[in-house]
């Protein structure tokens, strides 16, 4: 159904007049302008376009943008705060914990919501959190490594 | 100076040779391209082609290699920033556009530092060379005593006087030219050999990074392509009217080109779902299990690829035959950025930003297409989201550009997983066959190995046998015959050399058994070359290798191989459910030899990367199909590695500096297959000889066995 969507992105308030039933990806890179969260698979199977909606991971491939309205969505570009990049990012950015990048605002997502519910995980929860967040370039051993030192350094925040 | 029809200048190649050697790249490079390209221009000798130097000091360098993630962006103005003697930080990287860029053939084969490395190192030096000439005579100083210091250069014996690159410069280009400059040797390289941060960084991990479905703009159509259900199948009824409906869609059709095209991607998704079309498909003769026959029938006769001694004579002096197939199947690259490009026509420039592995043959193929001179189409190269050699194939640019002209609009093409496994060029199916002989004394005497279908690279043998030849039919670089393969195939991670490795690190595992010698000590008796000796001694002491003859139960492996140059041995260990068969990789232990080591983090990032993906290839991928239909369309059927497949991962880099600086981003993967058959074989005792060891095979294996 055609109509106005309102949500906060990002901490700003956004509105859409558009389909419902039309997913968050697609209304975020194409309507939005946003093209941080990535198209991957379409269907939900590899993380490239997790974003938070309401401090919790979602596939915005498989989630329809009527389902945000007056919910907050957090992308990758709105982790920063203040210029200042979110821990996670940090402990990316220092740990090289990407090849190609592709998956790698998926996975910091991913990780942010984690971290919201388990400021402290352990190696095993960090692994099944992840699980279905797929990187082709192999760099699973940095990803969970950056996780670890963003948790200790009270990367929930 | 005539450049060689390879691409390299051989004057520019030597000016290093102080510390280069000339590597054999003939036989390598011509299968390596795409085909029907025209005569390569070949790489530039004036420096300004490679660097300009701004009036701010900052230097941007000018490389037609890609960032696909390998990190070659941070590497490679590492090796300008040392030759030139400036901060690594005051280099600009601009790779892949084919507008500022001089030629290359294409990102791939690991050449980025091997062979590219060397002609940038050059150009830097002959940069600095110049300016020190041009400051002797504005500072009125002699040669020797002229130091330079990030840019700067300052007399020794008066550090009032010194004037900065960019002073010198002017915004202009260099216009001295000096010869025969040599390169800095190993011990004074500053820049070289440190792990500073990736250029790449900051982009990637905010969300900034741009790939080639980034690019927004003004007035853009996304476009979505009806496809065949097969490949073969031939188009036989059109109905496009409901598609039509879809308000803002556009529909196109030129030829064997059927697309609509929406303002909004998901629209343009919901009218192509609207397209009814029906195809006649041909019958599908072959799939993942009975390709293996029919390669060995469709393939091309056999060529020596190596030959020594006489094998007759090897059969004579074998007191044990060993023989076996080893098996693997098709495997997709399954980048996760689909193939994607956007395209804009303006004023008959045309310009495609795409993601692919090799922009400036891809400029050639879009020109071809449009019937436009190529020196109106301009291909800039985004950050790719990943290649593995999957991207040096760009069909989707191609699309991209056609569609532009025929809508008069910007068009972006973004393949969906389907399409993107569809149209991939796939690893090839293979078939190895191996016999060989052992002597009484346990040596081996008798080497036979015959290759179908992946094709001659690193295929010889390099331990020592007496008696031995290497054949090979067909392979993944083209000259197959038509309907050897029911779809395209082409280079993955280390093409060919997944294949050989795996047939011949598990054969070489087999003889160590049937000798009753413990794998690595077997290995060591038959090789003498010290670099693969020392790379195998420093993977089995770091894994704290202890001998014994397998299987012994304890699940642990080793493989040894050489990847154009660069060293490389390999120690894991496995565990196995037996009601399962399950594999779970506990650890991994990597030694390699890549020469001088440009960046040492980078290396070990590449190394890591290899492991995990070549997980992958041993223990779950195998595209499965029906002739020329592909069954694979998404990750829920076509597993790639997990979080849960993680061994622990150790890497050990060899310090070699005096040895040419090869490849490091393919060697470790080619081991992954035959380290973990090996220590399957050594935690069971059963040998799988076909690629991807699933938890079906390995019970079916244990099951043959008994166990």
């Amino acid at each position: 159904m055609q109509r106005t969507i309102s949500f906060t992105l990002n901490g700003k308030p956004v509105r859409v007049l558009t389909d419902d039933q039309r997913m968050l990806l697609w209304v975020l890179r194409c309507d939005l302008g946003l093209t941080g969260t990535k198209f991957g698979c379409g269907a939900a199977l590899c993380g490239a376009c997790t974003v938070i909606v309401e401090r919790e991971a979602v596939r915005s491939c498989a989630t329809p943008v009527g389902t945000v309205a007056g919910k907050r969505v957090v992308t990758i570009e709105g982790l920063a705060r203040d210029g200042r990049l979110h821990p996670l990012q940090e402990a990316f950015l220092e740990r090289h914990a990407f090849q190609c990048g592709f998956c790698t605002p998926g996975m910091i997502m991913n990780a942010y919501a984690l971290l919201l519910r388990s400021p402290r995980p352990t190696r095993e929860e960090i692994l099944r959190a992840m699980e279905d967040n797929l990187c082709r370039c192999g760099s699973h051993p940095r990803i969970v490594q950056a996780i670890e030192e963003a948790a200790a350094k009270g990367g929930a925040r | 100076m005539k450049s060689d029809p390879h691409g390299l200048d051989r004057r520019e190649f030597l000016a290093g040779s102080g510390l280069f050697i000339l590597i054999p790249l003939e036989e390598l490079l011509p299968a390596q391209e795409p085909a029907r390209l025209p005569a390569r221009p070949g790489y530039p000798s004036d420096p300004n082609a490679y660097l300009r130097i701004g009036p701010d000091g900052r230097v941007t360098c000018l490389v037609g290699k890609v960032e696909l993630g390998q990190g070659s962006t941070t590497a490679l103005a590492q090796l300008l920033a040392d030759e030139l003697d400036v901060a690594l930080e005051a280099v600009d990287m601009i790779m892949g556009d084919t507008d500022q860029c001089p030629w290359d053939m294409g990102t791939f084969g690991s050449l980025s530092i091997r062979q590219f490395g060397p002609v940038l190192r050059a150009a830097g030096a002959q940069a600095r060379a110049a300016l020190l000439a041009m400051a002797a005579e504005r500072l009125a100083a002699p040669l020797e005593r002229l130091e330079v210091n990030g840019g700067v250069i300052a007399d020794r014996a008066d550090a009032d006087r010194r004037v900065s690159y960019a002073e010198l410069v002017q915004g202009k280009r260099i216009e001295r030219r000096l010869e025969n400059v040599p390169l800095k040797p190993p011990s004074a390289l500053r820049v070289v050999g440190r792990s500073p941060r990736r250029k790449d960084a900051l982009d990637k991990v905010t969300g900034r990074a741009r790939y080639a479905g980034d690019i927004l703009l003004p007035g853009m159509l996304h476009a979505r392509i009806l496809r065949p259900p097969a490949h073969g199948a031939v188009l036989k009824q059109l109905d496009v009217s409901a598609a039509e409906k879809t308000p803002g869609a556009r529909l196109v059709r030129d030829g064997d080109l059927v697309a609509v095209l929406h303002e909004r991607r998901d629209l343009a998704e919901q009218a192509l779902q609207a397209i009814q079309a029906r195809f006649e498909r041909p019958p599908a003769e072959v799939d993942e299990d009975t390709i293996f026959d029919h390669l060995l029938k469709f393939a091309p006769p056999a060529r020596v690829v190596h030959e020594a001694g006489d094998l007759a004579q090897g059969e004579k002096l074998s007191a044990a035959i060993l023989e076996a197939r080893y098996l693997n199947g098709y495997v997709a690259h399954a980048a996760l950025e689909t193939h994607s490009a956007t395209a804009r026509i303006e004023g008959g420039k045309v310009t495609v930003w795409a993601g692919t592995q090799t922009p400036f043959p891809l400029k050639q193929q879009i020109a071809q297409a449009l019937n436009v001179p190529a020196e109106n189409v301009r291909v800039i190269t985004t950050y790719v989201g990943g290649g593995f050699g999957g991207k040096s194939a760009s069909r989707q640019a191609i699309e991209a550009a056609r569609l532009a002209r025929l809508t008069g609009r910007p068009v972006q093409v973004v393949w969906d997983r389907a399409e993107e496994f569809f149209y991939d060029t796939f690893r090839p199916a293979a078939v190895v066959r191996v016999r060989a002989g052992l002597d009484g004394g346990g040596r081996i005497v008798l080497w036979d190995f015959q290759v179908c279908g992946a094709g001659d690279r690193e295929a010889r043998q390099f331990y020592d046998i007496p008696h031995q030849r290497t054949t090979s039919a067909g392979g993944w670089s083209g000259g197959n015959p038509a309907g050897m393969h029911p779809f395209a195939v082409g280079p993955w991670r280390a093409p060919s050399v997944n294949t050989n490795t795996f047939a011949r690190e598990s054969h070489i595992d087999a003889l160590a058994a049937r000798a009753g010698a413990d794998p690595v000590e077997f290995r060591l008796r038959h090789l003498s070359d010290a670099r693969m000796r020392r790379v195998l001694e420093a993977a089995a002491a770091r894994f704290g290798w202890k001998p014994a003859r397998a299987p012994s139960g304890r699940g642990v492996g080793v493989s040894c191989a050489l990847y154009l140059g660069t060293y490389v041995a390999m120690a894991a260990e496995v565990s196995l459910e037996r009601t399962t068969g399950r594999v779970q990789v506990r650890r991994v232990v990597c030694a390699q030899d890549q020469g001088l080591v440009v960046n040492p983090d980078g290396s070990r990032q590449q190394m890591e990367g290899s492991i995990m993906m070549g997980l992958g290839y041993a223990l779950s991928e195998e595209v499965r199909f029906r002739g020329g239909e592909v069954l694979e369309r998404n990750f829920d059927t076509y597993r790639i590695p997990r979080f849960s497949w993680m061994p622990r991962i150790e890497t050990v880099l060899i310090d070699n500096p005096e040895a040419p600086a090869s490849g490091c981003g393919e060697p470790p993967i080619v081991n992954l297959g035959a380290v973990l058959a090996n220590a399957v074989f050594d935690a069971v005792g059963a040998r799988l000889l076909r690629l991807p060891m699933t938890p079906e095979r390995i019970l079916a294996a244990l099951n043959a066995v008994g166990r």
